[in-house]
């Protein structure tokens, strides 16, 4: 199958692959450009362990084809720290213990930022169905709540 | 003499007692005298048995020591999640 | 293991909200799972899965597979050995079916390619001449003489005559006289109920990365909750001495027991063999559903005798589980756990093991108990509905105590069931008011937890810092636990101490991480292998000294001399004795190796509120507090972790979580869209109140918290809803079409 040549920005950094027609976003993140930090959780856009954003735009990456990506700005989970300083939602998640296996806490982490910067001040209403898309088995989600709202107020600079 | 309670399903093996008694001074004693007594528990013991020990559950431990006083149950071999 | 070890003190370290040592890793991406990893020369493999739930396999054709460009192996039963003992058979035959398809999903053959695309165009190439074969979902129609067979020859000596073979075991337990029992009844009760197969839901699908190399070595890479068993099985399949396969657990995306055994690595070692390449295997999550872990479905009769001021007089359960297409594991466990809260003079519970098409059971979370607990609880529930009675006050009046002897026969010694009893009473939760169309519900709970094999070793580095080796993947904050306990023995702070996983070349034999056992054995170890270091530090003092070893001690992270007829000696910290461990005779560490025991039972309760929309039949958990003893909690956070993941999948599993098995024999929800796992908006908070009960079993007076917290969510949820719309339903899930057929609408 003919590839195609695809020119991106990951993480604010300039990225060229090649993928085929059919290859996910998901796909090419993690077996082409080494951003294993976005997990396969069903590949069918229901548990949300794949969430990046695309032009600020909250997705599952396994839902996105590759070369979608072209001209897009994307940012995945290994961009959300500046370099050894923790975005206050990572912080907030180990100090919290809003996480026990990991494996959903990046594409929760992805989600929650995304919202974040739409509504600075959700209530646990919004947040729960915001996160809806996000399946956590280990917690019960209480630890992550109560981590997002932490996280929140500190932003907000409260 | 330690007394040993089974649970119900191995009475088969036993000519429907519930309880039996065997000279045994360990785990592994009381395993071994009960397959010479009672052939018909090798099966379940072959697949694995746990001993309650005075209500303490040991998985293995051959060497742990039964008083002549101990209250002693077999389980099931016994495995979590 | 005795039960002397505890000895009361008072903590500096253990107790506290520590961070945990893979936190970072794990919220900035770089945390490595079973699908993370590569290899040189790497292939990717996949597995080929019957579509039909019960069929011969006449021939399976791969040479057209085997001719794709890029195609560098594939594998079938052929390719493996026959294993001799049934247990490893089991196991390699549902890793791949050998003769016969046994359900939908189940593995006929695999491939590995050059990259995903090629597997994926091979399987279609790989033609299997099926001969389908009458299928059996159903665990009472599977019972039936003229079900067909899954497998014959399995029946254990213990199966009374006249059923089918699909029954391979049946227990009985319990103590006393039931018709003298029944007798001193003022209400009976008996009801029957029914439980769907619920799966335990990891988000990580199951992944690794094996290489064979020419001379016989092998190295695997994979999510596991126990790489040392790992090792056992695949060496066992494959043929292996342990030594030339080393296993290494990547972090795991969650298990619950579903990462106890293989399921592909043994395929992606045969595929390496025959590539000669590392490859690479994930499950897509239909996959997962298909062909892993899923619980027992069962059905079950409870008989319950109460007199009007709610003594319990006499107990009945029959349970009959279905665990898949081989032997299944768990029924002797519900069988035993089903009257495990109560104190009983007359008791009696028969358990049946049933084969049947579907995947082969796996071990979720206490497994066995959650499914004859919800039935026994929703029994006593609606005994004291009947005399009116406080559900609290009736468990209290018959709770099992400290003498009891229990239902499954072993009389119990010091358990936390009362108080954790008491604590629901006294707490606000248990007063609220509720409003229309809402119920109250709560249970107990019970869990027997394990010890087990464990080997730990802890390296006094010559900075002053530690090492802790330890081989249980750390599945919910465990690093952070044995480091706390280790920083809490040595008198040292937790940020000093690095506790790592370590791959199956580097210890002995540690058991897998199950029957909530880590933070119980493993930390044990620790506290062992921290007292064997500490006694080197004080012989390499009293050398320096000039004294006798006995006559140093360790106190606060400092080698002392012990009284004034030791000698007058400024302290010697860990650090200061590291850093001369060169010049006093070498490296200094501490090892600890047991088979543990005495890890003590462990009972919960539960209280729930909820409220059922009508119209919709959907239930909304309106409130949710569990009441639980830890012995003493580690890390609290993540105790309350254990609890408030347990209660949620729990309610998973009583309100929406189902296997759906069509006529075909097929399972009908394999995604996650499907099969509904609870999601953020479904819940509210989850509260906790942690009993601290100090198990005699352990130094610190730890007990397992890992599995119990799922067991009383099934009959909270039943008891609750049953008040709320005023109807005793008796099958789970209480999906909104069950509400709403109870209900009498469509």
């Amino acid at each position: 199958m003919t590839k195609i040549h695809v020119s991106t920005t990951i993480n604010g950094d300039a990225h060229e692959f090649l993928c085929a027609p059919d290859e996910t976003l998901l796909d090419v993140l993690r077996n082409r450009l080494g951003l294993t930090g976005a997990k396969e959780g069903c590949g069918t856009g229901d548990c949300g362990a794949c969430s990046v954003t695309v032009n600020g735009r909250l997705v599952c990456s396994c839902l996105v084809l590759g070369a979608e990506a072209e001209g897009a700005e994307i940012a995945t989970i290994e961009g959300m720290a500046d370099g050894d300083d923790l975005h206050p939602l990572q912080r907030h998640f180990i100090d919290g213990a809003a996480l026990q296996c990991g494996v959903c806490t990046p594409g929760i982490l992805v989600a929650a930022k995304a919202l974040l910067e739409k509504n600075p001040d959700p209530t646990d209403e919004e947040l729960r169905y915001w996160l809806a898309g996000n399946l956590c088995r280990c917690t019960g989600y209480d630890k992550i709540i109560r981590a997002v709202q932490a996280a929140a107020a500190e932003m907000r600079g409260a | 003499m330690v007394k040993v309670l089974l649970w119900g399903s191995l009475r088969q093996a036993t000519g429907g007692l519930a309880e039996v008694e065997v000279e045994a001074a360990n785990f592994k004693q009381l395993l071994d005298r009960l397959a010479v007594e009672y052939p018909g528990l090798k099966p379940q013991i072959a697949r694995g048995i746990s001993l309650s020990l005075d209500g303490v559950i040991y998985r293995e431990a051959w060497f742990t020591e039964i008083g002549p006083d101990s209250e002693v149950v077999l389980m099931p071999y016994m495995t979590g999640g | 293991m005795s039960l002397d070890e505890y000895r009361k003190r008072e903590f500096k370290q253990v107790g506290t909200r520590v961070r945990r040592p893979d936190g970072v890793d794990k919220v900035t991406g770089r945390a490595m799972y079973g699908a993370d990893a590569t290899a040189p020369g790497m292939l990717w493999g996949r597995i080929l899965r019957s579509p039909h739930a019960h069929a011969r396999i006449r021939s399976i054709d791969v040479s057209a597979a085997l001719a794709l460009k890029g195609v560098k192996a594939v594998v079938t039963a052929e390719d493996f050995g026959v294993p001799e003992d049934d247990f490893t058979r089991d196991v390699q035959d549902n890793c791949m079916a050998r003769g016969r398809a046994l359900y939908d999903g189940h593995a006929v053959a695999a491939v590995a390619a050059v990259d995903q695309a090629t597997a994926r165009a091979a399987l279609k190439l790989i033609k299997v001449d099926y001969e389908i074969l009458p299928h059996v979902t159903d665990v009472d129609a599977a019972m039936q003489p003229g079900a067909p067979v899954v497998q014959e020859g399995r029946v254990q000596e213990n199966v009374p005559k006249g059923f089918s073979d699909n029954v391979t075991a049946h227990f009985e337990f319990g103590h006393g006289d039931l018709d003298a029992g029944f007798a001193k009844a003022d209400k009976i009760v008996e009801r029957s109920f029914k439980t769907a197969a619920t799966h335990q839901g990891y988000i990580e699908p199951h992944a690794c990365l094996a290489s064979v190399t020419s001379d016989g070595k092998a190295d695997l890479w994979c999510c596991t909750q126990g790489h040392f068993y790992v090792r056992t099985l695949c060496a066992g399949i494959l043929g292996m001495e342990a030594s030339q396969l080393r296993v290494t657990a990547s972090e795991i995306g969650g298990g619950f027991g579903g990462k106890t055994t293989v399921f592909i690595e043994p395929v992606a070692l045969m595929l390496s063999k025959k590539a000669g390449r590392p490859v690479k295997l994930v499950m897509s999550r239909d996959e997962v559903f298909r062909a892993t872990g899923p619980t027992v479905s069962s059905s079950s009769d409870i008989k319950i005798g109460m007199t009007k001021d709610g003594r319990i007089t006499a107990a009945e359960a029959t349970l009959r589980y279905q665990g898949g297409a081989f032997p299944c594991g768990t029924t002797e466990f519900g069988t035993q756990a089903a009257f495990a809260a109560y104190d009983l003079d007359a008791v009696r519970t028969y358990g049946w093991s049933v084969m049947t098409n579907r995947p082969k059971e796996a071990a979720y979370r206490a497994p066995g108990a959650p499914v004859a607990i919800y039935a026994v609880e929703s029994v006593v529930d609606e005994l004291c509905q009947h005399f009116g009675l406080d559900p609290l006050d009736v468990r209290l009046k018959n709770a099992a105590r400290k003498g009891t002897k229990s239902s499954y026969g072993p009389t119990f010694p010091d358990i936390g069931l009362v108080a954790t009893l008491e604590a629901a009473r006294a707490h606000p939760h248990y007063k609220a008011p509720l409003g229309p169309n809402q119920g109250r519900g709560l249970s107990c709970g019970f869990w027997f937890n394990f010890g087990g094999n464990t080997c730990v070793s802890l390296n006094v580095n010559t900075d002053g810092t530690v090492g802790i080796t330890e081989g249980n993947p750390d599945i919910g904050g465990s690093r952070a636990s044995i480091s706390l306990m280790a920083a809490e023995e040595l008198g040292i702070p937790y940020d000093n101490i690095r506790t790592i996983v370590a791959d199956t070349s580097s210890l002995g034999y540690n058991d897998v991480t199950d029957g909530s056992r880590v933070t119980f054995a493993v930390g044990l170890a620790t506290i062992k292998a921290a007292r064997d270091a500490v006694r080197k530090m004080c012989a390499r003092a009293a050398k320096i000294w000039g004294i006798d070893e006995e006559a140093v001690q360790w106190k606060d992270g400092a080698a002392v001399p012990a009284g004034p007829n030791a000698g007058k000696f400024p302290p010697m910290t860990l650090a200061e004795i590291a850093a001369v461990s060169a010049e006093t005779g070498g490296p200094i560490a501490g090892h600890y190796e047991v088979n543990a025991d005495g890890a003590g039972v462990s009972f919960g309760v539960h209280l729930c509120d909820v409220e059922v929309d009508r119209e919709t039949g959907a239930t909304k958990v309106l409130r949710y507090t569990v009441f639980q003893d830890a012995g003493k909690a580690v890390h609290p956070d993540y105790v309350e972790g254990q609890m408030q993941g347990g209660a949620v999948q729990g309610i998973g599993w009583a309100l929406n979580e189902e296997y759906i098995y069509g006529e075909d024999g097929r399972l009908q929800n394999p995604t996650f869209l499907d099969y509904r796992v609870p999601v953020a908006s479904d819940l509210p908070m989850i509260e906790t109140v942690i009993l601290e009960i100090p198990n005699p079993g352990h130094p610190y007076g730890v007990r397992g918290v890992g599995e119990t917290g799922i067991v009383p969510p099934l009959a909270a949820l039943s008891n609750a809803v049953s008040h709320a719309i005023g109807l005793r339903m008796s099958e789970l899930p209480m999906s909104p079409p069950r509400i709403l057929k109870a209900l009498g609408g469509s």
